[in-house]
C-alpha cells in the first residue's frame, strides 16, 4: 500500500520523468509479484532518486545551454579565481594565501578570512578525477557544474531529512520539491559557484543526522552530525544558523519538561565534537568560545549537565525534597550565568553581536548604522510576492504542514517547528535568507501533501468494508451503498485531480522561474533581436579582456566594489575594494573618490597609486544595474566616514529629486562618476541632446561633461564598460585642468578626428 | 536509575554551600515574619537529597561503572589542573590549552554518555537489586521510556561508538594543538 501512494504521488509530481509507467506497475501486486515486495520498492526507490536527481540537475542547466559554461554574477568570481589558486599551489599555500591584488594597497589575508570548503572540495573533485580516473577536466567546469551535483544530493538529503519526520512518501515528495523548487535553484544553477551551492546540501545533512541522533541517542549519529556541522562551518558563514537551531531545539524540549538521556547524549557529542572542529577553520577561529553569537549552544551545554544532574537527583529522592533543591540551583545557576556572560562581554572576552546581526532583528538597523550592508540587494526585506514566486503552492501547504506538526508533536517535530517560525521571520527580513526556508517550506510542504494522500488515496478502506456491509444489510442499502461509494470515489477524484493539477502547475512554474529569471549569468546579458532571435550582450568580457591585454600586469584599477571579483578573476588586475567588503573605510575611499569633483577625486586617485577607473554606464542600452543608479550608495557609505566633506542632499536637485538631466544639481554634475558615464555621450547623438534610457532623462548637449584629470581609454561595443585612464602629473607643472584646456585648443581638430574612429569601429 | 558519576558529589556539596549563603539572605529578605524552621527546612532537605543521592549511587555500582566514574573523575581533576594552571600563569599556547581542555570536557561528555547507555541497556537485570521504593518511583515516573530508552543500542554497539566519537575527537585535539 505504502509504495503505491508513494509511486503515484511522485509520479504527478515528477511529470516530465518517466514515472507513469512506474506507476502502472504497482498496484498489480500490492502483496507478491513474484518477487518480493521490499526488492521492488528498493528497486523502485533508487529509481526515483535518480530520476529526482536527474530533474535537479538538468534543471539548472539552463544557464549552460543558453549561454556557456562560465562562473555567474560576482562572489562566484572571486570563489573560481580562489579554487584556481588551489589547484596551482599546495593547500598550505592557500591557507597562507595573502592575496596582494586586492586591496590595494592593503592586500588581504585571503586565506585566513574565507570559508575553503567550497574551494576545497572542488579541489578534491578535480584531484580524483584527473589523478584516479584519468580524466583531466579543466576546473572551471567542476567549479561550474557543481552546484548543481550538490543540488541531487540535498534533494536526498531532504528526503531522508522528512522521512524521519513522517514518512518515506513524504520523503520522496520533498525530494522532488526540494530539487525543483525556485528558492533553492536561484543559487545553485550551473555557474553559481557559491558557497550556499553547497551549504544548503549540508544543512539538510546535519539536520538529517540530528534528527537521527536525538531519536536514537546515538553517540555515532552525533559525532556524524558534528562531522557534516563542521563540513558546514567550512562551507558558509550561515552555519551559526545551525548553531543556534540545534541548542534551541534542546532548550525548548527540556521547556516542555521532555528531556531524557538521549537529548543528552546526541547533544553533548555534538557540542563538543562540533565546537572543537569548527576552530579548526582559520576565518572562525577562536569566535566559538569568545562571540555571543555562540554562547546559546554553550550556554544549553551548560544548562543540559545540570539538568542531566538534576535529573538524577530526582529519581533518587521524593519530590519535596527535589523542590527545594531545584529552586535553589537554579536561581544560582541563573544568577552566576548572567553575572558571567555580561562580565565577560564587559571584559572583553566574549565579542558582542555582529552588525548583521542585529539587522536580523532590527530591520532599520543597517539602514541607520551600516549602509554597507544595507546597500546590498540580496540583504533588502522580501517582498511578498518573493514567497510565492520561489516556492509556488508550497508556501500555503506550507502551514499545513506546521499544523500537522502541532498534532503529532514528536521532539522531531519540535524541530521542525522551530525552523519553521525562525525561518519564516528571516526570510521575510534578508531576501537572501529565503534560502534557508526552502527546504524546510518543501519539507512541510511535503508532509501536508503526503498526508493528503494518505488519505484520499486510501481505497482499502473502501474496498475492504463493502463486503461486511453488505452481507450484514444485505440487498436494502445496497443501492444506496453504491451511491455512497460513487460519491466518496468522486469526492476522492476531484481532491486528487486538483493536486495533481497543482503538481503539473507547480512543476511548470518551477520550470518557468529558473528558466526566465535565475539563468542568467549577469556577466554576460541576453536580450532579443526584432526578429526575436537572442542577441548576447558581451560587454563585461569585452572591456575586462581589454583589461588584460592593453594593460601592464600590476596596473590598479579603481571600480565600486561590486566589480571587483570580477576584475580580478576575468581581467586579472589589482583592484582597491571588492567583494569582501572587510574595510569599510577604504570603500568609503573609493566612494568618495567617486563623488567629488575631479580635483579632489584626482588627489585621492594619485595616493592610492590608480592607473585606471572603471565604471558602469547603462544609458545608452537601459542596463539599469549601472553605477548611476548606485551611485547614492557611494554617496552615503563615503558621507559616513567623511560627513563633512561629502552631504547626500547635494546630489538631489533642487526639488529633491534624483536627477541626471539639465536640473541635476552642480555637485551631481561636478562629481566624478557623472562625468566619466557622460563624457562624450552626446557625441553619439551627433552633438545634440542625449537620451538616458535607463533613466528616462536627456543630457543637454550644452552641458557635456569635460574631464580633465583622466582620459577615456576604452569603451566597450554598447558603451556598459567605460574605462578611464588617470592621467600622470603635468611635464611642466601646470594643473591638468589649464593643460587640457591648452591641447584642446592647441590641436582640436586632428584630436577630434583621430578619436572619432574608435567609435567607429566598435559601433 | 543511577545517571551521574563521582564528580557530582563534590559539586553538589559546594553548592550547598553557596546555597546556604543565597537562600538565608533572601528568604531573610522576602520572609522576614517566616518562622526559623522555614529557612532551615530546604537545606536540611538539601542534606537529605544528597545523602541518599550519594547511597543510592554507592548501591547501584557494579565494577564496569566504577571503572568508568574513576575516569570521569581523573577527566574532572585533568580538566580543573588545566584550569588552574591558565588562571595562573597565563593562557600562551591558547591553542593548546583549549585542545587539552576541550579534549578533557568531550572525553568526560563522551564517557558519561556511554555510561549512561550501559547503564540503560543493563538496567532490566539489575532493576531488582536496587531498593523496591526506587523502582516504584521509577515506573510510575518513566520506566516504559526509560527501559527502551536507547533500545537500538546494545552495550557493545555503544562501546563502538564510543571508540569511533574518541578517536575522532582526539584526531582533531591533535590537529588543533599543532
Amino acid at each position: 500500500m505504502v509504495s503505491e501512494k508513494k509511486k503515484q504521488s511522485v509520479s504527478t509530481s515528477s511529470a516530465p520523468l518517466k514515472q507513469k509507467e512506474v506507476a502502472e506497475v504497482v498496484p498489480t501486486g500490492p502483496k507478491i509479484l513474484g518477487v518480493k515486495l521490499d526488492t521492488i520498492r528498493l528497486l523502485l526507490q533508487v529509481i526515483i532518486f535518480i530520476s529526482i536527481a536527474g530533474a535537479s540537475i538538468s534543471s539548472r542547466l539552463f544557464s549552460v545551454i543558453r549561454f556557456e559554461s562560465i562562473i555567474h554574477e560576482f562572489d562566484p568570481w572571486f570563489n573560481f579565481r580562489a579554487t584556481k589558486y588551489l589547484v596551482t599551489h599546495s593547500y598550505y599555500d592557500f591557507l597562507n594565501w595573502f592575496d596582494d591584488r586586492t586591496w590595494y594597497p592593503l592586500g588581504r589575508v585571503t586565506g585566513g578570512t574565507l570559508y575553503p570548503g567550497l574551494m576545497v572540495t572542488s579541489g578534491v573533485i578535480w584531484h580524483t578525477l584527473r589523478e584516479w580516473l584519468a580524466l583531466p577536466i579543466d576546473i572551471r567546469n567542476i567549479c561550474v557544474l557543481l552546484a548543481p551535483a550538490f543540488s541531487g544530493l540535498t534533494a536526498i538529503f531532504t528526503y531522508f531529512f522528512t522521512k524521519e519526520i513522517k514518512d518515506s512518501n513524504a520523503g520522496l515528495l520533498a525530494a522532488i520539491f526540494m530539487g525543483i523548487a525556485p528558492g533553492y535553484i536561484s543559487r545553485s544553477v550551473a555557474g553559481s559557484y557559491d558557497n550556499e551551492a553547497i551549504a544548503i546540501t549540508l544543512l539538510m545533512a546535519t539536520f538529517y543526522f540530528w534528527i537521527k541522533a536525538m531519536k536514537l541517542g546515538s553517540v555515532f549519529y552525533g559525532t556524524l552530525t558534528a562531522l557534516f556541522y563542521f563540513y558546514m562551518v567550512s562551507a558558509w558563514g550561515g552555519y551559526v544558523f545551525i548553531t543556534n537551531l540545534i541548542p534551541l531545539h534542546i532548550f525548548v524540549l527540556i521547556l516542555m519538561g521532555r528531556y531524557s538521556h538521549k537529548l543528552y547524549t546526541a547533544y553533548t557529542t555534538w557540542y563538543a565534537l562540533g565546537t572543537l572542529a569548527s576552530m579548526q577553520i582559520p576565518f572562525v577561529g577562536f569566535l566559538p568560545i569568545r562571540s555571543n553569537d555562540h554562547m546559546a549552544a554553550l550556554g544549553v551545554f551548560g544548562l543540559l549537565q545540570l539538568v542531566a544532574v538534576g535529573d538524577y537527583v530526582k529519581s533518587q529522592i521524593p519530590s519535596k525534597q527535589f523542590k527545594s533543591f531545584l529552586v535553589i540551583s537554579l536561581v544560582l545557576t541563573i544568577t552566576l550565568g548572567i553575572i558571567g556572560l555580561v562580565g565577560l562581554t564587559t571584559l572583553g572576552w566574549i565579542a558582542p553581536w555582529t552588525g548583521r546581526f542585529y539587522s536580523l532583528w532590527d530591520t532599520n538597523y543597517a539602514k541607520i548604522h551600516i549602509p554597507i550592508i544595507a546597500s546590498v540587494s540580496e540583504h533588502q526585506p522580501t517582498a511578498w510576492p518573493a514567497f510565492f514566486f520561489d516556492t509556488n503552492m508550497l508556501i500555503w501547504l506550507f502551514p499545513a504542514g506546521v499544523y500537522l506538526c502541532f498534532q503529532d508533536l514528536q521532539n522531531e517535530h519540535v524541530f521542525v517547528i522551530i525552523y519553521a517560525v525562525l525561518c519564516s521571520y528571516f526570510a521575510g527580513v534578508m531576501v537572501r535568507l529565503m534560502l534557508t526556508l526552502t527546504p524546510i517550506i518543501c519539507a512541510s510542504g511535503a508532509i501536508a501533501l503526503s498526508k493528503l494522500f494518505d488519505v484520499y488515496l486510501d481505497i482499502s478502506e473502501l474496498i475492504n468494508a463493502n463486503p461486511e456491509e453488505e452481507t450484514t444489510d444485505k440487498k436494502k442499502s445496497t443501492g444506496n451503498r453504491k451511491a455512497n461509494i460513487f460519491f466518496i470515489l468522486l469526492s476522492k477524484l476531484i481532491v486528487l485531480l486538483t493536486f495533481a493539477f497543482y503538481l503539473f502547475y507547480f512543476v511548470f512554474h518551477c520550470t518557468w522561474v529558473t528558466s526566465n529569471a535565475y539563468s542568467s549569468p549577469s556577466v554576460v546579458l541576453a536580450s532579443k533581436n526584432p526578429d526575436g532571435s537572442q542577441h548576447i550582450i558581451d560587454d563585461f568580457r569585452e572591456a575586462y579582456y581589454w583589461l588584460r591585454m592593453n594593460t601592464p600586469e600590476d596596473a590598479k584599477v579603481m571600480a565600486w566594489w561590486d566589480y571587483g571579483y570580477q576584475i580580478g578573476g576575468m581581467a586579472d588586475r589589482t583592484t582597491l575594494v571588492d567583494n569582501n567588503t572587510w574595510n569599510n573605510t577604504h570603500i568609503a575611499t573609493v566612494g568618495k573618490a567617486m563623488c567629488s569633483s575631479e580635483e579632489v577625486s584626482y588627489e585621492i586617485l594619485k595616493k592610492h597609486d590608480v592607473d585606471y577607473v572603471l565604471v558602469i554606464f547603462g544609458g545608452l542600452l537601459g542596463y539599469s544595474g549601472d553605477d548611476i543608479n548606485k551611485f547614492l550608495w557611494m554617496v552615503r557609505i563615503s558621507e559616513g566616514i567623511w560627513p563633512d566633506e561629502v552631504h547626500e542632499r547635494d546630489f538631489f536637485s533642487e526639488r529633491g529629486e534624483y536627477k541626471v538631466d539639465s536640473e541635476a544639481s552642480q555637485t551631481m554634475k561636478d562629481s566624478l562618476m557623472y562625468k566619466m558615464s557622460y563624457y562624450r555621450f552626446n557625441e553619439l547623438y551627433n552633438g545634440r541632446d542625449a537620451s538616458d534610457r535607463v533613466r528616462g532623462q536627456t543630457i543637454p548637449a550644452s552641458q557635456a561633461p569635460e574631464l580633465n584629470v583622466v582620459e577615456e581609454a576604452f569603451t566597450s561595443q554598447n558603451w556598459i564598460v567605460r574605462l578611464y585612464k588617470v592621467k600622470d602629473l603635468d611635464n611642466v607643472g601646470r594643473n591638468l585642468h589649464s593643460a587640457t584646456q591648452f591641447s584642446k585648443t592647441e590641436q582640436s581638430k586632428r584630436k577630434r578626428i583621430a578619436k572619432k574612429p574608435v567609435i567607429d569601429l566598435r559601433e | 536509575m543511577v545517571k551521574k558519576d563521582a564528580k557530582i558529589s563534590p559539586a553538589v556539596a559546594s553548592s550547598i554551600k553557596k546555597a546556604t549563603g543565597t537562600s538565608t539572605s533572601s528568604s531573610t529578605g522576602t520572609l522576614a515574619s517566616a518562622t526559623p524552621n522555614s529557612i532551615s527546612q530546604p537545606i536540611t532537605d538539601l542534606v537529605n537529597a544528597v545523602n541518599t543521592t550519594y547511597k543510592s549511587y554507592i548501591n547501584s555500582l557494579t565494577p564496569r561503572l566504577q571503572l568508568i566514574d574513576v575516569f570521569l573523575a581523573f577527566l574532572v581533576l585533568l580538566g580543573i589542573l588545566q584550569f588552574v594552571y591558565v588562571i595562573l600563569i597565563g593562557n600562551f599556547p591558547f591553542n593548546a590549552f583549549l585542545g587539552g581542555f576541550i579534549s578533557c570536557v568531550g572525553q568526560f561528555v563522551l564517557t558519561v554518555s556511554l555510561r549512561l547507555q550501559y547503564e540503560n541497556s543493563t538496567s532490566d537485570k539489575t532493576e531488582t537489586s536496587i531498593d523496591e521504593i526506587e523502582a516504584e518511583e521509577e515506573k510510575s515516573e518513566d520506566a516504559p521510556k526509560s527501559n527502551s530508552l536507547f533500545e537500538s543500542i546494545s552495550p557493545e554497539r555503544a562501546f563502538g561508538d564510543y571508540i569511533f566519537a574518541s578517536l575522532i575527537l582526539h584526531f582533531i585535539v591533535y590537529h588543533f594543538i599543532n
